[in-house]
């Protein structure tokens, strides 16, 4: 299977022959930047027509159809549209919270972003601790909510603001549970080495049961926590206008807009390296043929295969349910989901000792 | 990484921890207080990195920017309202705080000019040597020497007292 390493060698070895150690390392965190960045503003614009036509398609509509075939560039425009829009001042906020708060929302996805292991040879931070590190970065968004609620000195953003970190800290819990009982299997929290033990099988076939239950539960809780479907109620256009950005204008609106819907690209991608092999191939163990033919099926394609039928998922839910109350969501996180994924646990921990 | 390039990250993060800190204590308002103080928290995170401490790096930023410093901010959103400052400090006040300062200044200094400093020439340090998360979970709970269960389970006790604590703070019947 092609890996990316060869690529990434081949940039190292000839940054290194032309310039010093120290300038080419530079030269090297320079372009990782560039790369993540890209990556993520492409694929947010990506994300934001797919969301565009899947809804029309569930609501019987044909979405946008007007800029280039099948209106694939739309969010282009939408893009340059919003780069070109005014940004409001608002009288009587704290203007440097009110702006800072943006950026702790995009800094906190885009650390996660740059975490996720996208092909073979193509991961940028692998730490010991990865599936800890996730977990932990994706925490800084929750600060950006509160202070961008509370910054723009309005009713509607400040309980926007509340409901979303209670919603945010409770579901996290299960977040991090469900994804526990995968480290429980793998022994491992390196997600280079999470993705290289599933070559043979997938977790969630390997692991039974228990994986099974625990890819269910992170699938809602993750979906929880980007904010979205039947768990909207910080934005309920309903009752909050738009929840804790509603007095944000321009890029600054964007920088939330960007983050939320890559936070539901991150989920799906952390979801896939968790439970379905990340960029690993589908390996039925005694298929000798079958296995050699998926084998050529480059590792990006399998990566991004995967997530965005995570992402499909998500969106399915998202315009088919309506909205729950906010007491009805705190509850059945606190009262049904936790227990099982802690029950959960103990079962993967039993299937492991067996 | 070179040691130069460790030298100036380690300067940066220093820099912005200072001001960052400063800032902490001297601005009026206090949701600003506890946003620079996340600032430096974070860049303590970032300190710990540079060590190659990759386990204490995450857990200082999930215990202290992803609990301890939200739970600051839902409590200064439900007990101040919009437009509060902090009153400024009487002059007893100022004194007390400037003698802390200077008595933590001395005590470090003197700390550290009494030992020498291993930072730069310590083969331990520089380089891609990070502790497995495997030692660290053994040492957690095991009960030989230098390991530490019965810490561990004191703290889970602890924990349990607040829960109940709060519970029961909670439920006035």
């Amino acid at each position: 299977m092609w890996s990316f390493s060869q690529l990434t060698d081949w940039i190292d070895r000839s940054l290194h022959s032309v310039m010093g150690d120290g300038w080419a390392l530079t030269v090297e965190f320079i372009l990782i930047g560039v790369a993540i960045l890209v990556a993520y503003a492409v694929l947010a614009l990506f994300l934001i027509y797919a969301e565009r036509k899947i809804c029309a398609f569930f609501q019987c509509r044909i979405g946008p159809n007007r800029v280039g075939k099948w209106g694939i560039f739309q969010s282009v425009a939408d893009m340059i549209k919003i780069l070109l829009k005014e940004l409001i001042r608002i009288d009587n906020s704290d203007k440097f919270l009110f702006r800072a708060a943006a950026f702790f929302v995009i800094i906190g996805s885009i650390c996660t972003f740059g975490a996720i292991p996208f092909a073979k040879g193509l991961h940028a931070i692998d730490f010991n601790v990865g599936v800890f590190y996730l977990t932990a970065v994706s925490s800084l968004g929750v600060v950006g909510i509160l202070l961008a609620g509370w910054s723009s000195n309005s009713k509607y953003t400040m309980i926007g603001a509340m409901r979303s970190g209670a919603q945010l800290i409770s579901y996290e819990i299960s977040a991090g549970l469900s994804l526990m009982t995968i480290v429980i299997l793998s022994g491992t929290m390196q997600l280079s080495e999470i993705v290289e033990q599933q070559g043979q099988a997938w977790f969630i076939f390997k692991g039974g049961l228990p994986a099974v239950i625990a890819f269910i539960t992170y699938l809602i809780a993750g979906h929880a926590e980007t904010n979205r479907g039947p768990f909207d109620q910080p934005e309920a256009e309903s009752e909050l206008t738009a929840g804790y950005h509603t007095e944000y204008s321009g890029i600054q609106f964007g920088f939330f807009y960007l983050a939320e819907y890559l936070n539901a690209f991150i989920i799906a991608a952390i979801a896939t390296t968790m439970f379905l092999g990340g960029w690993q191939p589908l390996h039925i163990p005694g298929w000798e043929g079958f296995n050699r033919i998926m084998d050529y099926i480059p590792s990006v394609i399998w990566f991004f295969g995967k997530t965005c039928f995570c992402i499909f998922l998500a969106f399915w839910v998202r315009w088919s349910f309506p909205r729950l109350r906010i007491d009805q969501l705190l509850s059945f996180e606190w009262k049904i989901l936790m227990p099982i994924c802690l029950i959960n646990l103990i079962l993967m921990s039993v299937y492991v000792i067996l | 990484m070179g040691a130069t390039a460790e030298i100036i990250v380690f300067y940066i993060l220093a820099a912005v921890i200072t001001v960052s800190s400063i800032l902490a204590v001297t601005s009026r308002k206090m949701l600003r207080a506890a946003t620079f103080l996340l600032v430096v928290l974070l860049c303590t995170a970032g300190l710990y990195l540079l060590l190659n401490y990759h386990f204490l790096a995450v857990v200082q930023l999930s215990v202290y920017a992803g609990g301890i410093l939200i739970l600051f901010i839902f409590a200064i959103l439900l007990t101040s309202s919009k437009g509060d400052r902090s009153e400024s400090h009487d002059r007893r006040r100022r004194i007390a705080a400037f003698a802390a300062a200077l008595a933590g200044a001395v005590i470090t200094i003197v700390a550290t000019a009494k030992h020498k400093v291993l930072y730069g020439d310590n083969a331990t340090i520089l380089g891609d040597n990070e502790i497995p998360m495997k030692q660290i979970g053994h040492a957690l709970i095991g009960d030989g020497k230098y390991e530490y269960l019965l810490s561990f389970e004191a703290l889970s006790i602890l924990l349990l007292a607040c829960i109940i604590g709060g519970i029961l703070i909670a439920r006035k019947r």
